[in-house]
């Protein structure tokens, strides 16, 4: 019972992580319909600056903020510079290169500035686990609680104020929203700004559990593709809810049935299967119009 | 009366091919303009360049300033709201949502919960359905949803694109009849496309028939309903 439960609480984290890089996933999903291939490298990305950060001697938290903010506005500029004149000029199949393209560039410039070598990278949280439990560790823990507010700050942007409905209603609808005065074209990169932010937080959270290194987030995107196909890939809470199921599963299923080394392929299988068998996802919308 | 919106030499095109030639009008402040025609005769694309959303030639003067250079958000800031062909409505989010983003350009939020309630007031199947995802209402409760949505931006040119189209009569009386309140009790000065010349010329003050993208007649609503060419092709008695 005791090992279920941890690897339930240390899928849970994982989950979040998985969870938090499917919602940044959905997030450009929906405004453009395109999936950022390079979103899992922009997050090793920040967090290799993290790491630079608090290396120079920067306080943790300091340096999480410091990185959020810096990946908010690489984001934008990245959609501005790149992805943009990019959809304008060239076809699904040429915006898709470039996403490969910003996804190698962020690869290799990682390992051209930081070299390769796995890097070990700290836990804000104590070493010892909450009350000397064995189920979860107070890293896993403060990852689970990390992606919690992460998520609930922005349900509660998008929820509740003008800028928020302004990106959702941008995302649905460009030419209505233009015609409200939403600057469509800033909604996009503001979209942009905020993925990698979330996506910044989730490698910091998942760095002091996988370690920092270059490849350390291509085997999260799959993940965070599989949980956003899971969730339904126009639905955020759902994408977000396949997040801790893929990483529950994943963590049962590598425990009890597969062992370790095959943890990926749950991924992949899970990939193939929503596709095949239930396209739209678990919480895929299904919209009522009346004419 | 003062020229709230100048338009001339206007001309506008999809692509290479061009449906408005030299097109010129210009809607009184506080007022009523109509513009009639056939379909196909170029009035939704007259509506389309006045907020710059085809490519269009030619001046648009909105109380003295160019907008013809003008982007279409940046006009919505002028105070030129649009009520879309087919409505434009945001399908997937709430009536309440839909109306909040009427006004999102606004800088006096304060104010907008008590335009809100006003929005109710006018149509109140809106106030029982608030919450309830824009894609599933009606037609005619879409259409009351579009001009409401407009009005939250507290406009001074109104622009509706066949507000009648596809609705039931009745419907289409509640609409016609709280524009014409609108007008009078907030001075918002319109401009209203229909096929439905009766409809139109009824509550207009001012007119102006389209054929195949030219302005071909101009006049007080009064001289356009009491021409006898228009009367049999566009009234039909």
């Amino acid at each position: 019972m005791s090992t279920f439960l941890h690897q339930v609480f240390s899928g849970l984290a994982t989950g979040g992580i998985y969870a938090s890089v499917a919602l940044a996933l959905v997030m450009i999903y929906q405004a453009t319909n395109l999936i950022n291939f390079a979103q899992g490298e922009m997050a090793m990305f920040s967090t290799y600056i993290a790491w630079s950060l608090i290396n120079a001697g920067v306080p943790y938290w300091l340096a999480f903020l410091i990185t959020v903010t810096v990946s908010f506005i690489g984001g934008m500029v990245i959609e501005r510079v790149i992805i943009r004149p990019a959809v304008k000029r060239s076809s699904l199949l040429g915006v898709v290169i470039v996403f490969i393209g910003v996804l190698v560039i962020f690869n290799s410039l990682a390992g051209w500035i930081f070299s390769y070598t796995i890097k070990s990278f700290p836990s804000p949280f104590p070493e010892q686990a909450l009350f000397n439990n064995t189920y979860v560790s107070s890293h896993e823990l403060g990852a689970i609680i990390t992606t919690l507010v992460v998520l609930g700050i922005l349900y509660g942007f998008f929820r509740f104020t003008p800028l928020g409905l302004a990106m959702r209603a941008a995302a649905q609808n460009p030419v209505s929203s233009r015609l409200v005065g939403i600057r469509v074209g800033w909604m996009l990169a503001l979209g942009w700004g905020l993925a990698a932010a979330i996506g910044a937080v989730a490698g910091m959270m998942v760095a002091p559990m996988v370690y920092l290194d270059p490849n350390m987030m291509q085997g999260i995107l799959i993940y965070a593709f599989a949980a956003a196909l899971l969730g339904g890939i126009d639905n955020p809470w759902g994408s977000v809810l396949g997040g801790f199921i893929v990483g529950v599963l994943e963590n049962l299923i590598g425990a009890y049935l597969f062992g370790t080394e095959l943890k990926l392929s749950v991924a992949l299988i899970l990939i193939v299967a929503v596709l095949v068998f239930k396209p739209t996802g678990l919480f895929g919308k299904v919209l009522v119009t009346r004419v | 009366m003062v020229a709230l919106l100048e338009v001339s030499g206007l001309e506008a095109a999809y692509g290479a091919t061009k449906v408005l030639h030299n097109i010129s009008f210009t809607i009184a402040e506080g007022g009523i303009t109509t513009m009639l025609g056939a379909n196909g005769a170029g009035k939704t694309t007259t509506l389309r360049s006045l907020c710059s959303m085809v490519r269009t030639w030619g001046e648009i003067r909105f109380e003295g300033t160019r907008i013809d250079n003008r982007s279409t958000e940046e006009i919505v800031r002028l105070g030129i709201a649009h009520v879309p062909d087919g409505r434009g409505t945001f399908l997937e989010l709430t009536v309440d949502e839909n109306l909040r983003l009427g006004a999102y350009v606004r800088k006096d939020r304060k104010a907008v919960p008590g335009d809100l309630d006003r929005m109710y007031t006018y149509f109140p199947r809106l106030k029982d359905r608030r919450y309830q995802q824009a894609g599933t209402l009606s037609g005619g409760e879409q259409q009351m949803l579009a001009l409401s949505r407009a009005l939250m931006l507290r406009p001074k040119l109104l622009l509706m694109d066949e507000p009648s189209f596809g609705l039931a009569p009745l419907v289409v009386r509640d609409i016609f009849a709280i524009m014409r309140t609108i007008n009078q009790q907030e001075r918002v000065s319109m401009l209203l496309v229909e096929q439905n010349a009766n409809l139109a010329l009824e509550l207009a003050d001012q007119a102006y028939l389209l054929e195949t993208g030219r302005v071909v007649m101009s006049g007080t609503s009064e001289e356009i309903r009491n021409d006898e060419q228009i009367r049999r092709s566009y009234l039909g008695y």
